[in-house]
């Protein structure tokens, strides 16, 4: 097994070598470093087209150019590394690849992840719906997404989603139309989900249609908008919810020290309210305040939630601690989501924002001043378009995914097994059938996540953000050879990297998928 | 009495999923393989549209400008330029949409440029290359792929190992870098050099999956028996293999076609691809896209086209996928199970067709 994958590595690496050289003379061939100078009208042409000539070796045969190249690559290795210049400003490499990366890793990381989660959740349940009229609506609209031009939705999402969106912003009001045709699709989108004899699909319609009614005819009477905030009332409520919703998917409604678990948990939550916003502002005053902190602060509310869990005992106590854990991470995203907002305002009315909050270029607001949670709500501001066009497109992909593997798990035997031995439908959808549904996209994901690490070029071009795929673009076109390569060699490593991470992770996963070699 | 092996008619119908099988039986009785695929294909109410929705496309786009050479039958074409009228804004009317009330086409249906092109005739024609690209791509993709994997998944050993390796190549990378560094110079040798660029580089999925196919299939009877009747390893790939992994192919052609689309539309964008004075639906949109605020009609019509000619390529290969798998099952409705299920309880004595066994 082990001299498998280390077979396997070295022979990727053979192939990102060999491909290097064809790369490099493709690249060679596709730019003209002397474009410019060509059409030049300057008395001395001649002169500066030799000057650059000596500069860039261009008189050399492009293997020697490659391998002096591969020397300064090589480097790299042993922290010696020389990558090239980008030869109109002389800058290195190097410098502009670290600026890129961290660009690029902001912006896809976020959306990945939201993708991956909307994506599996939607086409699982699209799968458990077979057939049915939601089913279609699901494959419809992800055959729609799968054919959407990224960089024709990004202009699209820029007119409508910012520029629209913030002149909403100025007097933000929903119509009694808009409200009553909101209403009516989350009624329509949650019955059909849940499914179920006649009358309850019509109770669970008009649930979810008052439901969301009265949450929009809140957010009109508050002001919301212009004054977000979850409030202590809203946190508690949806806290409760949070700790059923889960018990349910994780242990059902019957294991009722997991339900007591989760509902501590969210009791802990609302309690906690009022002293964690006094412990942000002495976190802010003691000059500790950032994402260390934050995470670490969810560690402990985890650690602290599982710990619950144990205490309320009984024979299947790491299930109550596993629940609580779960409850938790919504709950303690709310009360994060909730001291965000309330520095919603001052935000707002920054000198640099003048009330029009959600930015269509660039990675953040230049010049911005404030404390943590003000640069939060900036970055979250610009993240904002792209993460969404981003979502859009790899959600489609991942819902086909999920759905075709979640309908092949639920025809197996062994489902048939399971139901027939008599388990709630719960503990057959979640236990038995959704784990293995999740095993193809194990191998699937990280090579996904890797080919965004090489940058969403279409979404980095529109939306101003220089991140690995701006740089790519933007070196292809101003013929610099040494950055395209760069680039090209860091994402034939990712990729090595990532199809052995896919590989690794299902003969984990799937002991079938053993290779005795 | 009926013989075990007879599918239809003679069995007891115990449950659902017999009448579910009787009725799927019945309904393929007496058909060729062939025929079976077109009827599921032709069924399947997504792929219908999807087909008839890219015929009317193409047939707007090559018969409204002209194509090859041949005249068209709209008074504009993409280069000329015109007097701007009416601040370029479209002049087609539907009933019920923007507050109009007659159905009009008017001089400029799609609007025109701040150079007073027509818009409609740059669509037609950015949406011929489009087109024409996407059936360059995927045809070259696809004989790339059925060679390289047939070979791959025929010989096995050395060459399928050697082959493998050179389809790594490709892949190391994501299409639209590799499409890039081919495009910025491909494509300003005009449309169909993009084309033939971006096909040498499209054909490894396919590549990849033909070759599965192959190794399943060699060790079939069949292909024992061609080569026992000594058939060379040519010809049993051509007439036995390859029409056997004509499922895979096709479905797998039609998905890469709306992937084609969308990689040529993209590249033009960045400007990599099609190059002007050549119109591509991208070029257009990174063209216009700046008049978005004041011109919205530049910037909408080529997108929609991308999406419309995507939509509908998948939705046909949807269709194709579900009629080639043979375990795709039509549900039948509710109805058509309680006929047949009657149908199956009624006659007490065995069918004509188990008494022809009998006799």
């Amino acid at each position: 097994m082990v001299v498998f994958f280390v077979k396997r590595l070295l022979m990727s690496l053979l192939v990102v070598l060999i491909s290097t050289v064809i790369m490099y003379v493709l690249v060679d061939l596709s730019i003209d470093p002397l474009e410019e100078l060509r059409t030049s009208t300057a008395p001395n042409k001649d002169q500066q087209i030799a000057n650059r000539i000596a500069q860039l070796r261009l008189d050399e045969p492009v293997l020697t150019r490659y391998f002096s190249w591969l020397r300064g690559a090589a480097g790299c290795l042993y922290g010696n590394c020389d990558l090239g210049e980008n030869w109109q400003t002389n800058q290195p490499v190097t410098s502009l690849l670290s600026g890129a990366v961290g660009t690029t890793i902001q912006l896809v990381g976020v959306a990945t992840i939201l993708a991956i989660v909307l994506g599996v959740v939607v086409g699982v349940v699209s799968a458990l719906r077979q057939y049915s009229g939601l089913d279609y609506s699901i494959t419809f609209i992800s055959f729609l997404l799968y054919s959407l031009p990224v960089f024709w939705v990004a202009v699209l999402a820029k007119v409508f989603l910012a520029i629209n969106f913030n002149d909403f912003l100025t007097d933000a009001r929903f119509s009694a139309l808009f409200i009553a045709i909101a209403a009516a699709l989350a009624g329509l989108v949650v019955s059909a989900a849940v499914a179920g004899p006649r009358a309850a699909r019509w109770r669970n319609f008009a649930m979810t249609a008052v439901v969301t009614a009265v949450l929009l005819v809140y957010l009109n009477l508050t002001n919301w908008f212009n004054e977000p905030s979850i409030g202590i009332v809203l946190i508690t409520l949806s806290s409760v919810g949070w700790a059923f919703l889960v018990t349910v998917l994780s242990t059902g409604l019957r294991n009722r020290k997991a339900l007591y678990s989760a509902l501590s948990v969210a009791a802990l939550g609302a309690v906690l309210w009022l002293p964690m916003l006094y412990f942000w502002d002495w976190a802010r005053d003691a000059e500790v305040l950032g994402w260390p902190l934050v995470i670490g602060a969810l560690l402990v509310g985890l650690m602290v939630s599982a710990g619950i869990g144990l205490a309320w005992g009984g024979p299947d106590r790491t299930r109550s601690a596993r629940t609580a854990a779960l409850t938790a991470i919504p709950v303690s995203m709310m009360l994060f989501v909730d001291r965000v907002m309330q520095s919603w305002g001052s935000y707002n009315d920054n000198q640099l924002i003048k009330g029009r909050p959600i930015a269509t270029l660039g990675r953040s607001t230049p010049n911005l001043e404030g404390d943590f949670w003000i640069q939060l709500i900036d970055t979250f501001t610009h993240l904002l378009l792209p993460t969404a066009t981003l979502i859009l497109i790899s959600f489609a992909a991942y819902t086909r995914y999920s759905r075709a593997s979640m309908l092949e798990v639920m025809n197996q035997d062994y489902i048939r097994t399971a139901r027939s031995k008599g388990l709630t439908e719960r503990t057959v959808v979640m236990r038995h059938a959704f784990r293995n549904a999740l095993l193809p996209l194990a191998s699937i994901i990280p090579i996904d996540i890797i080919t965004l690490l090489g940058g969403a070029v279409l979404t980095e071009t529109v939306f101003g953000w220089f991140g690995m795929g701006r740089l790519f673009v933007v070196s292809l076109g101003g013929n610099q050879q040494d950055p395209v390569m760069a680039y090209i060699v860091i994402v034939g490593i990712l990729a090595v990297i990532a199809n052995f991470v896919a590989d690794l992770a299902y003969a984990v996963l799937d002991p079938r998928i053993r290779v005795a070699a | 009495m009926s013989t075990p092996l007879e599918p239809t008619g003679s069995l007891e119908p115990t449950g659902a999923e017999t009448v579910e099988n009787a009725i799927e039986l019945k309904d393929v009785e007496g058909l060729s393989q062939g025929q079976i695929v077109r009827r599921r294909f032709f069924r399947h109410r997504g792929a219908l549209g999807g087909l008839l929705t890219i015929l009317l496309v193409a047939l707007l786009a090559y018969s409204s400008i002209g194509a090859f050479g041949i005249p068209g039958w709209w008074r504009f074409d993409h280069l000329t330029l015109g007097e701007v009228q009416n601040g370029g804004s479209p002049s087609l009317s539907i009933p019920g949409l923007f507050g109009a009330d007659t159905l009009s086409v008017g001089d400029h249906p799609f609007g025109q440029d701040e150079i007073g092109r027509d818009i409609f005739a740059r669509t037609m024609k950015g949406t011929q290359t489009s087109l024409n690209v996407m059936i360059i791509i995927s045809l070259l993709a696809a004989l790339i792929g059925m060679a390289i994997g047939a070979v791959a998944g025929y010989f096995r050993g050395w060459v399928d190992e050697l082959l493998m390796r050179f389809t790594d190549l490709f892949i190391t990378f994501p299409v639209i870098v590799i499409g890039a560094v081919l495009g910025n110079f491909a494509g300003s040798a005009g449309a169909f050099w993009l084309a033939v660029a971006l096909g040498a580089i499209t054909w490894t999925t396919l590549a990849r999956l033909v070759r599965g196919e192959f190794l399943t299939l060699r060790e079939r009877e069949f292909v024992d028996a061609a080569k026992v009747a000594g058939a060379s390893s040519f010809r049993i790939m051509r007439k036995h293999m390859i029409p056997n992994a004509m499922g895979v192919i096709i479905v797998n052609t039609t998905l890469l076609a709306s992937q084609a689309v969308l990689l040529e539309t993209a590249l033009s964008y960045l400007g990599f691809g099609v190059k002007s004075p050549d119109v591509s639906l991208g070029t257009m949109i990174s063209e216009y896209q700046s008049a978005f605020s004041t011109r919205p009609w530049l910037f909408w019509w080529p997108g929609l086209l991308i999406v419309l000619i995507a939509l509908s390529v998948n939705f046909i290969g949807d269709g194709l996928r579900d009629a080639f798998d043979p375990r795709q099952k039509r549900i039948p409705s509710a109805r058509a199970m309680a006929k047949a299920a009657n149908a199956e309880t009624v006659p007490a004595s065995p069918s004509p067709s188990t008494d022809g066994n009998e006799r």
